[in-house]
């Protein structure tokens, strides 16, 4: 999954600690596959009580509509290990979320899926905050985002990870190359358990 | 490796480097890899496309769950999307070679109440599973976290994974908890204080009188939650009370391996003069039972306290997030948060599902009936704890005061299995996360411990064990 660059008009949630079970509600969780996750895309937010969609929910604008660029509330991507949250967006068509903050272990599942968690400084997402619907285009091989007026803010990302999106590699793959190393650890561990005894 | 004092994590991170390359992160082992329905079968998948096999099976554990319902497991399973989960678990079991505790096993239960039961969970290990709470491991003094399902998938095929070193945070608890306080009330005022984003790309190292003076049981509750501090896993150092836990249990070393185990583990807690990034003190003797009343698990008070008033905020997304949560718990501000009724109380989840979570629950329930106005769920977290509790004829407390006593798995505190709360319904729930529809769509959590849950069943109400 390669990416290098990313233009789009943003849809706002301006929610801090948006968690993951409102990425993808827990009930969805029980599929076996990958797929089929984008129209559950924050479903309880996106729908009223009585079923029917939820006018004031940024998704649901019509200007929304084609977005690939989501900008959020701090300490976005909280909870669960859930990498169907990562699925789930980018099957909405989503590339990057912007925030403040993300917590962990969404950022990582993020990375592995081609979705960009961009962290921007608090005057710059505040700005982003106020103005839905702005054109932004963000680069990765330079770490940049340019904003509206050709202002250009840098964002910082985990080096391997860019390399891995740019160059299309395959961390799985990667890993496994290390072969020889990982057969020497292995002949040195002590004290395992063995499940299969 | 280094001769500078180094804290826990740094000893075990250091013992499981496998390889380090320029421009990339460290690739380290993996000790123990603990599986369930949920957040596997898509790994499994990626093994079956590339024809790769499970590398070490022998270190590898499964158990049914999350999916899993909490009715008779004799019975046939209803939701049939939920079942083709359960089958699929099954079958990737089978074709790859893992062992499974399914629902027909006396081992099955929530994974990680399973693992610690087993004897699986050791000191110094790293740990993973695709589950946030995998922490719950860290009470051990073992590296436990949770990955997403591609990395599942590096696990099966590698039993490596890369990541970058995690700073510690020195979580210092001290002194006595007062009679209805327990370590539930602790773990729920460490976050209340720092937030649930406050522990990000930290390891929490729990130390300190209270944390010595608590059980293994106890112990995991506060380890369980780490994540709900944003924290990356969170440990206790091992000691004797952790060693007595595990001797004599299934996969524990015996004989000369357990002499040869001890006299490792008694190198593994922080040296003296080891540096922390950050570090929280937190005084038990003054610590309330804690009940949450917003929408993260951060948004707790003591019991006692009122519910916070936004006009009191100034940070503008802080007020505007507050003002949601009350909105949608249907709370006012400024009022206590004691006497609010609720309709249903879960006592269960890999939080507070242990035997004694159980035994405390039934000391509050015996002899009293559950209101009239609640209905009551205990879940406990495996078959063994279930037997246990029978066997010291819990089961009969809680079904004569009037609540469900049911098969293990995670139930309500994630409501995958049709144990939920219905729109609007408050519930008090031992378990780890009060998100909006988290235990059902329009739900409302309060979340607590054991003593205060069947307190509040009693009562029908949110209650201070303390003046039952």
């Amino acid at each position: 999954m390669k990416i290098t660059t990313i233009e789009s008009k943003t849809v706002v949630i301006p929610i801090d600690n948006i968690d993951t079970d409102q990425i993808i509600p827990a009930r969805f969780l029980k599929t076996t596959s990958m797929e089929g996750l984008g129209d559950n895309l924050f479903l309880d937010w996106r729908y009223l009580a009585d079923g029917s969609p939820n006018p004031d929910f940024p998704l649901n604008k019509p200007s929304a509509q084609g977005a690939q660029i989501l900008v959020a509330g701090a300490n976005f991507g909280c909870g669960s290990s859930r990498e169907h949250a990562p699925w789930a967006l980018t099957q909405g068509g989503f590339k990057a979320v912007i925030s403040t903050s993300f917590a962990d272990i969404f950022k990582g599942n993020a990375l592995k899926n081609g979705l960009l968690p961009i962290v921007m400084p608090p005057d710059i997402h505040a700005e982003l905050l106020k103005w839905p619907g702005i054109t932004l285009k963000i680069d990765l091989a330079s770490q940049t985002v340019t904003l509206a007026g050709g202002r250009t803010v840098e964002f910082p990302i985990d080096p391997f990870a860019k390399h891995c999106l740019l160059e299309g590699v395959d961390e799985l793959g990667y890993i496994m190359k290390q072969e020889p190393a990982i057969a020497a650890y292995e002949a040195k561990r002590v004290g395992s358990v063995n499940t299969s005894a | 490796m280094s001769s500078q004092p180094r804290t826990i994590v740094e000893k075990i991170w250091d013992n499981h480097v496998v390889a380090e390359q320029p421009g990339a992160p460290s690739l380290i082992y993996i000790d123990l890899h603990l599986c369930h329905e949920v957040t596997t079968p898509q790994a499994f998948q990626t093994l079956r496309d590339r024809g790769l096999k499970v590398r070490r099976p022998d270190l590898t554990i499964a158990t049914m769950d999350h999916s899993t319902p909490t009715t008779p497991h004799n019975l046939p399973i209803l939701d049939p999307i939920g079942k083709a989960q359960l089958d699929q678990m099954a079958k990737n079991c089978a074709d790859f070679g893992i062992r499974l505790y399914d629902l027909t096993s006396d081992k099955q239960g929530i994974v990680h109440v399973m693992g610690p039961e087993q004897g699986l969970t050791q000191p110094g290990m790293t740990i993973v599973c695709g589950d946030s709470h995998t922490a719950t491991h860290g009470a051990f003094g073992a590296l436990a976290f949770g990955i997403g399902t591609s990395q599942v998938g590096h696990v099966l095929a590698t039993q490596c994974l890369l990541q970058q070193p995690s700073k510690s945070y020195a979580i210092r608890v001290e002194g006595k908890l007062q009679p209805g306080v327990s370590a539930k009330d602790i773990i729920l005022a460490v976050i209340a204080k720092i937030g649930i984003g406050g522990g990000t790309e930290c390891v929490f190292e729990y130390t300190g009188s209270t944390i010595r003076g608590l059980s293994m049981e106890e112990r995991m509750t506060i380890c369980n939650m780490s994540i709900e501090g944003g924290a990356r896993a969170g440990l206790v150092a091992p000691d004797d009370t952790t060693y007595q836990y595990i001797a004599g249990r299934e996969f524990a070393p015996k004989g000369k391996d357990w002499d040869a185990a001890i006299l490792r583990w008694r190198q593994l807690p922080t040296d003296e003069g080891a540096t922390y990034a950050k570090e929280l003190t937190l005084d038990a003797n003054t610590l309330e039972p804690m009940v949450t009343f917003g929408t993260n698990p951060g948004m707790g008070i003591p019991v006692s306290g009122m519910i916070p008033d936004p006009a009191s905020m100034s940070d503008p997304i802080e007020k505007s997030d507050l003002i949601k949560a009350l909105k949608y718990m249907d709370l006012k501000p400024g009022v206590p948060l004691k006497g609010q009724p609720i309709n249903v109380v879960f006592v269960g989840s890999c939080t507070n599902s242990r035997i004694s979570d159980l035994r405390a629950a039934a000391s509050i329930m015996k002899g009293r009936k559950v209101s009239p106005k609640v209905r009551m769920l205990v879940v406990p977290g495996s078959q063994q704890v279930k037997k246990q509790a029978e066997a010291e004829g819990l089961d009969k407390i809680f079904r004569e005061a009037g609540a469900d006593f049911r098969e293990a798995g995670c139930s309500m505190c994630l409501a995958m299995n049709g144990d939920q709360l219905e729109p609007g319904e408050y519930s008090v729930s031992t378990s780890n996360r009060n998100f909006e529809g988290r235990q059902g769509k329009g739900g409302r959590t309060f979340l607590a411990s054991p003593l205060t849950a069947a307190a509040s069943a009693i009562t029908g109400v949110v209650t201070d064990v303390r003046t039952l």
